[in-house]
């Protein structure tokens, strides 16, 4: 799986973000804060995913200027959005330079069908899952790294949880198939054989598989990390808090000491008002953006 | 041998399967008090400004104690940038175990990662074991460079042990090894692993013969 020379570069990339927090900026300012906090890399966007929620519209790729603006600032790897199946979006970040490129539920979709065939770019993507079928399918497309959808914007992690948990639950029971029962398997997630055995007998997917979609407290970074995350998303929950600065250090501390509740319990003291939260039920099934991607 | 790997953030679990496979028990370490059961050390790659913000002034302190005392490490990457003499764009604090200045991204970004065969070995230390076929078929590396730095300075204490188009990717001073290419993300790359097993292997057998504790 991991033997074409390109592929190895981006699943590379991956590996160096582990253990690590990305974060949602839209501007150069923030983009230094999340820097200074310690995120691994910055995701520039024009809005953050609770403003796109609220705004409703066309939600696309941000603007030229705005990603520029963010790289310039900044030493770590920037990433960016595309629509799901806007290759021609992802062809223009390619040529800017961004170092990730995110094709996203959170954006309008541009194909009701397809995903871009990401074999064609030599910038890495990563694309979001709520199930094993759904990581499978977008790592048999050239996925170089997968996340949970959770509900982006939200401020809600039960969804986070609820992606992670099934992965990991449908990830067991595939290791415990038997080989005959492997195609059959295939055919149900929607992914070729080739890859669902390689899967099976390796136990994990063969790109690393962060959390996002809901993060808002270092506990909540922390509940990822422990269920099985290698890295932590955090789109609305830093800068939609009452002190983004102080929440980013607190959320990337508690993504590094996950598993140590003294240092998750310290860093966790005085971090003010969390954004805002969303209850599940509020929300109908067409304007949950996780139903986006095929 | 007992290996530690700063755990903070990085690809850490790369070179733990690496380091297992090539028969090392390996420790993840992400406090200062866990330095203390280790014969030698793993610094990943990852990001530098990262690492920097999670590196504790115990850790920091702890680290920079034990690498003075002689422990042998071995630095990829990010950790080479983290133990530099000086470091460069942008210039930002670093522990100056090593005495190298170093340029980040200095091939570029994301879209300029390169995996290279032309990596060029030069004096290199004996190895933890010499193979017994001197075929220089293991001498033949493949360098996987992200994001990669560039060495872009060497003090006199440092010996290139590779280098790839006259730029060194390899260094060695006295017990550090360092590197600016990931050989946890090849398979091509156990000659890196067997000449640090070689400055671990060197350090224990010291210490034992001098009757002294150790690191």
């Amino acid at each position: 799986m991991n033997q074409e020379p390109s592929l190895r570069l981006k699943v590379g990339l991956a590996e160096m973000l582990r253990g690590g927090v990305i974060m949602d900026v839209v501007t150069a300012r923030q983009a230094e804060i999340a820097q200074a906090a310690g995120a691994v890399a910055v995701m520039a966007l024009e809005r953050v995913p609770s403003d796109i929620r609220a705004q409703g519209g066309v939600a696309r790729m941000a603007s030229i200027g705005v990603i520029e603006e963010i790289m310039k600032a900044v030493s770590i790897p920037v990433m960016a959005k595309v629509r799901i199946g806007h290759f021609v979006e992802a062809q223009i970040l390619q040529e800017l330079g961004v170092d990730f490129v995110d094709e996203s539920e959170v954006l309008t979709p541009a194909d009701d069908k397809l995903h871009i065939n990401k074999f064609e770019f030599t910038v890495p993507f990563v694309c979001g899952a709520r199930n094993l079928g759904e990581a499978l399918r977008r790592i048999s497309e050239g996925a170089a790294m997968i996340r949970t959808k959770g509900e982006a914007g939200s401020g809600n992690i039960v969804e986070a949880v609820r992606h992670m948990r099934s992965m990991q639950s449908e990830l067991r029971k595939l290791s415990s198939l038997g080989e005959e029962e492997l195609v059959n398997q295939a055919k149900e997630l929607g992914a070729s054989y080739e890859l669902v055995r390689l899967v099976a007998k390796q136990g994990k997917l063969p790109v690393p598989n962060f959390a996002a979609g809901g993060v808002a407290t270092p506990a909540d970074a922390a509940l990822m990390m422990q269920l099985g995350a290698e890295s932590v998303f955090v789109g609305s929950g830093i800068f939609k808090s009452s002190d983004p600065e102080k929440r980013a250090r607190a959320i990337v501390q508690a993504t590094t000491h996950y598993n140590d509740p003294k240092s998750v319990l310290e860093c966790s003291r005085e971090l003010g008002e969390a954004m805002p939260g969303l209850e599940m039920s509020t929300l109908k099934e067409h304007e949950k953006l996780q139903n986006r991607g095929w | 041998m007992k290996i530690g790997i700063l755990a903070l953030q990085g690809d850490f679990r790369s070179h733990a399967e690496r380091l297992a496979k090539f028969g090392a028990d390996t420790l993840l370490i992400k406090k200062a008090g866990e330095l203390s059961a280790v014969d030698g050390l793993v610094l990943p790659g990852g990001e530098s400004t990262a690492l920097l913000t999670l590196l504790t002034p115990e850790l920091k302190e702890g680290l920079a104690e034990k690498v003075r005392a002689g422990l042998p490490v071995f630095a990829t990457c990010a950790g080479l940038i983290l133990i530099a003499q000086s470091v460069r764009n942008p210039e930002q604090e670093s522990l100056g175990l090593l005495d190298v200045e170093v340029t980040r991204n200095a091939y570029g970004r994301q879209v300029d990662s390169f995996i290279s065969e032309e990596l060029k070995v030069h004096n290199r230390p004996p190895l933890f074991t010499e193979p017994a076929h001197a075929d220089n078929q293991h001498e033949k590396l493949e360098g996987v460079f992200i994001r990669a730095p560039k060495i872009t300075h060497c003090g006199a204490g440092v010996n290139t042990i590779v280098s790839l188009k006259n730029d060194p990717v390899l260094v060695r001073q006295d017990n550090i090894l360092a590197g600016t290419f990931h050989p946890e993300l090849s398979d091509r790359c156990e000659l890196v692993y067997k000449i640090f097993f070689g400055l671990v292997e060197k350090s224990v057998a010291c210490h034992k013969a001098a009757n002294l504790p150790p690191i």
